[in-house]
């Protein structure tokens, strides 16, 4: 029986909750002089990526490495895909191979689903980000950092963020991002809140585990993480807002709207910051801002989701959503 | 062990294991000249009390602080690929390192010897040590590996029908080890 990682709706609590732990045992390798675990040695993953991407492209395989794994990149530019080659094609070329593991970064949102339930391949698909849909582990590592930091390193173990006050701020229209966090957040217990302009908002919100709010001043002061998310230029084919001026000056994080947050809230960025629109320098070089530790962070989640689902004879992960029976 | 059976009878309890960690303990110190670079490494789960245990004893015997620690072993395993991936357990080494030291590993039980070597291949991702010894609490036989113990609280020859379980009161709530017979499956 094959499992993957697509969306982070497909974890239970459970889980999550075994990846963070795990994560936290990986995150200890990297204090190592030898940064190696022999753990997936002789197993192929390619790494497929038909988008832009610099931290999630290298933090995979960089955690693929670290756990002794052989290591094909891909990406669209320079390939065949230029050519005019399908995601089929493309996925059987692969499978040919002999390939144990496909991480996959595509604009369509869906596309990780295709691969995974469409036969063409019998390696783990983990989503490493599809269109404006999900991003299941940069929602884990977002959890692991959140936990590191309000819980405890080792307080945190086998605990999930129940009763924690998470605040969203930004583009959550476009952002896979968002999607996947209020979904892993709300299976982890913690409360969270969107804070965006309407237009940034997509239709259907209401149906979301998460309350909304239009005004980032009233929900600061009760939050216990702060994230912003980037206005994503590339996706914007629409006026959604006046000036850029004006986005910031409403929903971008600065200094005097930090001092607003209590003592103990963090500040979170997936990446990359747009210094000056969504978050000012001030900020983001603050102690509170956990930007950088969050990519750290991401090689230790991603070595935890790899070595779950592909450490042994079956994945450890019970996820059946996404599965086609 | 989740085949232990009921009638499963005590061969060692509390006092025995506390007498049999305190030989251990002398006979640490006696071989290594005194104990001042020993490295005590405990092997998950319950190697760890054990090596708690011990340093607590070195201590008493040597009156200076002996690092103590835990190795996992679990990413080094060779049955990795025959099961589900298993929970990762702390893999914690003492501030100074290994390298230069002499390490004890700790392990409650010591069978086909495989989980020493998956530790000995750990521990060379660590660092090098002076040298390395192993101090089990029970030796019950069966070794598939060429692997033999420096420190042995109890031999105990067993059939591979048996099973040796080691409960400590850290972890179970009582310190005993029992030797029972598998279950057959149904």
């Amino acid at each position: 029986m094959q499992r993957h990682l697509i969306s982070a709706a497909d974890l239970t609590r459970d889980d999550a909750v075994l990846i963070l732990d795990t994560a936290e045992e990986m995150s200890r390798v990297a204090d190592r002089p030898i940064k190696k675990l022999p753990t997936l040695r002789g197993r192929t993953v390619v790494n497929l990526f038909f988008e832009d991407s610099t931290r999630t492209r290298i933090s995979f395989e960089a955690a693929e490495k670290r756990l002794s794994a052989d290591v094909i990149n891909f990406s669209a530019k320079g390939s065949s895909v230029s050519k005019g080659e399908s995601l089929k094609d493309t996925a059987q070329t692969l499978e040919a191979m002999g390939v144990d593991a496909v991480v996959i970064r595509h604009g369509a949102s869906g596309a990780p689903y295709r691969l995974a339930n469409s036969g063409w391949i019998d390696a783990a698909v983990i989503n490493a980000g599809d269109g404006t849909h999900q991003h299941p582990t940069q929602a884990l590592l977002d959890a692991f950092t959140m936990r590191r930091r309000l819980v405890g390193r080792d307080a945190g173990l086998g605990h999930d963020l129940a009763g924690k006050r998470v605040t969203i701020v930004g583009d959550v229209l476009h952002s896979r991002v968002a999607r996947s966090n209020v979904d892993l957040l709300h299976t982890l217990g913690a409360e969270v809140t969107l804070v965006a302009p309407p237009t940034l908002l997509p239709v259907g919100i209401g149906t979301w585990p998460c309350e909304v709010s239009y005004d980032l001043d009233s929900t600061l002061p009760k939050s216990d993480a702060v994230m912003m998310l980037r206005v994503q230029r590339e996706r914007m084919n629409a006026a959604f807002f006046p000036t850029e001026r004006e986005y910031s000056r409403r929903y971008g994080l600065d200094g005097d709207r930090m001092a607003k947050m209590p003592e103990h809230a963090i500040v979170m960025h997936p990446g990359p910051m747009v210094r000056g629109m969504e978050i000012t320098a001030q900020v983001a070089d603050s102690e509170r801002c956990t930007a950088i530790e969050q990519v750290a962070n991401g090689v230790s989640i991603r070595m935890a989701v790899l070595y779950l689902l592909l450490g042994g004879n079956e994945p450890a992960l019970t996820n059946t959503r996404t599965e086609e029976k | 062990m989740d085949t232990q059976a009921s009638d499963a009878r005590p061969v060692l309890e509390g006092p025995d294991i506390a007498r049999v960690l305190t030989r251990i303990a002398h006979e640490i110190v006696e071989r290594a000249k005194g104990a001042d670079d020993v490295v005590l490494l405990g092997i998950p789960t319950r190697g760890v009390f054990l090596a708690q245990r011990l340093a607590a004893k070195l201590e008493e015997i040597t009156e200076r602080k002996v690092p103590c620690g835990s190795l996992d072993i679990t990413m080094y395993r060779d049955d990795l690929r025959m099961h589900p991936p298993r929970a990762l357990a702390r893999t914690d080494i003492p501030g100074d390192g290994i390298d230069g030291r002499l390490v004890v590993l700790v392990d409650d039980v010591l069978f086909s010897g495989r989980t020493i070597r998956a530790a000995l291949d750990a521990l060379n991702d660590i660092g090098r040590p002076r040298a390395v010894q192993l101090a089990v609490l029970v030796d019950r036989g069966h070794r598939e590996l060429p692997i033999r113990a420096d420190y042995v609280g109890k031999n105990l020859p067993t059939s591979l029908r048996e099973t040796v379980k080691v409960q400590l009161a850290e972890e179970d709530g009582r310190d005993t080890v029992l030797l029972g017979v598998k279950q057959t499956a149904q």
